[in-house]
């Protein structure tokens, strides 16, 4: 398939894209971690935790497509298909969109055991949700490492949130499962 | 103990015993006096071979156990027979599990038969499963009994030397806990797993070790088994009640003069058991019937009881693995219940949140009412809790606290309302009676 | 003869682990007891809920909630 595109307009696209996939995602593991150290409030109940953490990721995977779609249809980088799913085929940037495309099957990974969960049994799923912990810091640093605005303080201030977010989430998470555990 | 030395074993002249008549004070039978005693075993054709003659055919064997009305004597009393066909119609080949595990403190008739007749339950394992076509088979124990698997495999070792058993009987040991000898617990620790219960379905007779169908019965049932396959279903039927056919060992213990394992008509009635263990010792207030799963009865209204499962649930009792603790006048049963349900809700697997978090609370609740009492609510603390814990498990662990825990406050209910009001009562001061393990022997893992 | 089949939701207890989020959509018929875990009705699923109930069994994070079909035989 040879569409011939060019111009700025699907650059900024993929970078958009890829910021908003980012932010998806650290919205997406805020709402993971609160969901399993069983956050809850007067006015906030456990389930819409757990259904925004879903829909949000499916979001996330809408972004995603986006964002490799605009990556690979620019002719101003030629970047196959395939670098999408397998690490260290694209000749741009090679390093950098291999930890995207990492990130990336993760996420697929993620989404698909998710939605069938209840024919793989809780155990299975269980242990494959684990790998969202290392997708998150991939997919950052793909973004660091292949992004082109990196250097802009705006983004930089966007990143530097997501991090914390992350951060103390999981922070959260390890002292009141550790609580949980001695009880 | 009953143990009287005979040569053999005459059916269907001699009533009692039937199982304990090759006990000896001393000893295990070995294979040749268990021959000697009761005959070699009824498998048709060669080791190995199955005839195809004779009233021990697979599935005539099981019509027959059918006939005899043997049902399991591990405490749910459940029809063998019907057991034993479920297993059949299973997908896959069976496998049989012996559950020598006692896990009740207060019951030592598996043990009995195991160090003392080991080959009545061997027979046993080895005609259960030419009934069902198994071929795996094995006996579970306690991991910590050494001594006692020691013997288990001599005697083993024995019969493989002498080409008794067409399916190797395998001896295997599981965690010491008390809910690790639960017939899901044993197949999930067979199949790799820890020892604790697991949910159903599947049951263990539709998908059991290694998927299989499994047959899990107590060693007292295959020690019948291997005198009904010898001598009939009426044979079997000869003593007991139409209902509630043959005889059946129970553990005496608590304020009796000759406390032990007795072998008893199905049907005796309670008053009569305990005199066959020599009587009270003290003056009688209470029984508890059917151990730490089963229920407290008043001496008066128990003593006419018969033992059968039936009667005993009529009276809101239970007969479980056939349990009679005598319990004084001197003795505070609440507090002694107490200690029971303390003990219980540390068992637990800690699996489900209501067994978990209930248990406990009902312990709490329980010594309070034993030991301080005094304010006039705890009764009602305890009416709250047992509807939040029972059924709400997945095995029957909580459930038996549960009926442990309103059996007791029926039958003292005069005793639990002083308690309330005043306090504790002289009694709680007495030496424990009901037997608890010690802690050494609780520090077991569950694999 | 899919109106005759009735459902009936069941918990399993040992994946249980108390998160209650069935009891926050289906208050219904599903009570927490004190310690955080369901109480559920013995009856059958009310039609009427039907779909609230459905969505309960999908929430469960550790997939405790069962829906079965009511058939005569039961354990």
């Amino acid at each position: 398939m040879s569409i011939s595109l060019n111009g700025p307009g699907l650059w900024y696209a993929t970078r958009a894209t890829g910021l908003v996939t980012l932010l998806l995602l650290t919205a997406s593991v805020l709402l993971g971690v609160l969901t399993a150290g069983r956050f809850a409030s007067d006015r906030w109940p456990r389930f819409l935790t757990v259904g925004l953490h879903r829909n949000l990721s499916l979001v996330v995977m809408v972004f995603l497509v986006l964002h490799v779609g605009t990556t690979v249809v620019d002719t101003y980088t030629s970047i196959p298909v395939t670098a999408a799913f397998i690490p260290f085929t694209a000749s741009y940037k090679t390093g950098w969109l291999a930890l995207g495309a990492v990130a990336c099957d993760l996420m697929i990974a993620l989404v698909v055991t998710s939605l069938v969960r209840n024919r793989l049994g809780h155990r299975t799923w269980r242990r494959i949700h684990w790998t969202a912990y290392a997708c998150w810091p991939v997919a950052l640093a793909h973004g660091l490492g292949a992004g082109t605005d990196r250097g802009t303080i705006w983004v930089f201030g966007i990143t530097a949130i997501c991090v914390c977010i992350v951060a103390a989430a999981a922070t959260w998470r390890f002292v009141t499962g550790a609580r949980a555990g001695a009880r | 103990m009953t143990a009287v030395a005979l040569t053999s074993y005459r059916a269907p002249e001699m009533r009692l015993p039937r199982l304990l008549a090759g006990v000896s004070y001393y000893q295990a039978a070995g294979l040749a006096e268990h021959e000697q005693m009761y005959g070699p075993i009824p498998l048709p054709g060669r080791a190995g071979r199955p005839g195809r003659s004779g009233r021990q055919r697979p599935e005539r064997f099981i019509d027959l156990v059918d006939r005899s009305g043997l049902t399991g004597r591990g405490g749910a009393g459940f029809p063998t027979g019907r057991k034993m066909r479920s297993v059949v119609a299973g997908q896959g080949r069976a496998v049989v599990v012996a559950n020598g595990a006692e896990g009740e403190p207060a019951s030592c008739k598996d043990r009995l038969l195991l160090t003392r007749v080991p080959h009545l339950v061997l027979d046993g394992i080895t005609m259960a499963a030419h009934a069902v076509g198994a071929d795996e088979a094995c006996l579970v124990v306690h991991g910590q009994e050494v001594d006692l698997m020691a013997g288990l495999e001599d005697a083993v070792a024995e019969r493989e030397a002498a080409g008794v058993d067409p399916v190797r009987i395998q001896v295997v040991g599981i965690p010491g806990r008390y809910v690790s000898s639960e017939q899901s617990s044993i197949v999930q620790y067979l199949n790799g797993g820890p020892g604790k219960p697991t949910f159903s379905p599947p049951r263990p007779h539709e998908r059991g070790v290694k998927g299989r169908p499994t047959l899990v019965n107590n060693v007292e049932t295959l020690a019948h088994l291997a005198l009904i396959a010898r001598f009939g279903d009426g044979w079997f039927r000869s003593i007991g009640l139409p209902s509630a056919p043959g005889s059946t060992l129970v553990t005496v213990g608590g304020a009796v003069a000759r406390p032990g394992v007795y072998e008893i008509e199905m049907g005796t009635p309670i008053g009569q058991v305990v005199m066959l263990a020599g009587g009270p010792s003290e003056r009688l207030q209470a029984l508890l019937v059917g151990g730490y799963f089963g229920g407290w009865l008043p001496a008066e209204v128990a003593w006419p009881v018969p033992m059968t499962h039936a009667a005993l649930k009529s009276v809101g009792g239970a007969m479980g693995a056939g349990m009679v603790i005598a319990l004084p006048v001197t003795s505070c049963a609440l507090a002694e219940t107490a200690r029971v349900v303390s003990y219980l809700a540390e068992e637990t697997a800690a699996q489900c949140g209501p067994c978990m978090f209930g248990l406990p609370a009902l312990a709490d609740a329980l010594i309070d009412l034993a030991w301080q009492g005094g304010r006039g609510r705890v009764i009602d603390q305890i009416a709250t809790l047992i509807p939040l814990i029972e059924k709400r498990g997945a095995c029957r662990h909580p459930d038996g606290a549960t009926q442990l825990v309103r059996s007791a406050l029926t039958a003292f209910a005069a005793d639990a309302r002083w308690h309330d009001q005043q306090g504790p009562c002289y009694g709680v001061r007495r030496a424990p009676l009901l037997p608890i393990p010690g802690d050494e022997e609780r520090e077991w893992g569950w694999t | 003869m899919g109106l005759d089949v009735r459902y009936q939701l069941r918990v399993n207890p040992i994946a249980c682990t108390g998160h209650g989020m069935c009891a926050e959509l289906l208050p219904e018929i599903i009570e927490l007891d004190p310690w955080g875990y369901p109480i559920l009705a013995a009856t059958p699923v009310p039609r009427n809920v039907m779909d609230h109930a459905k969505r309960a069994v999908d929430a469960c994070p550790t997939l405790a909630l069962l829906m079965e079909e009511v058939t005569g035989k039961h354990r």
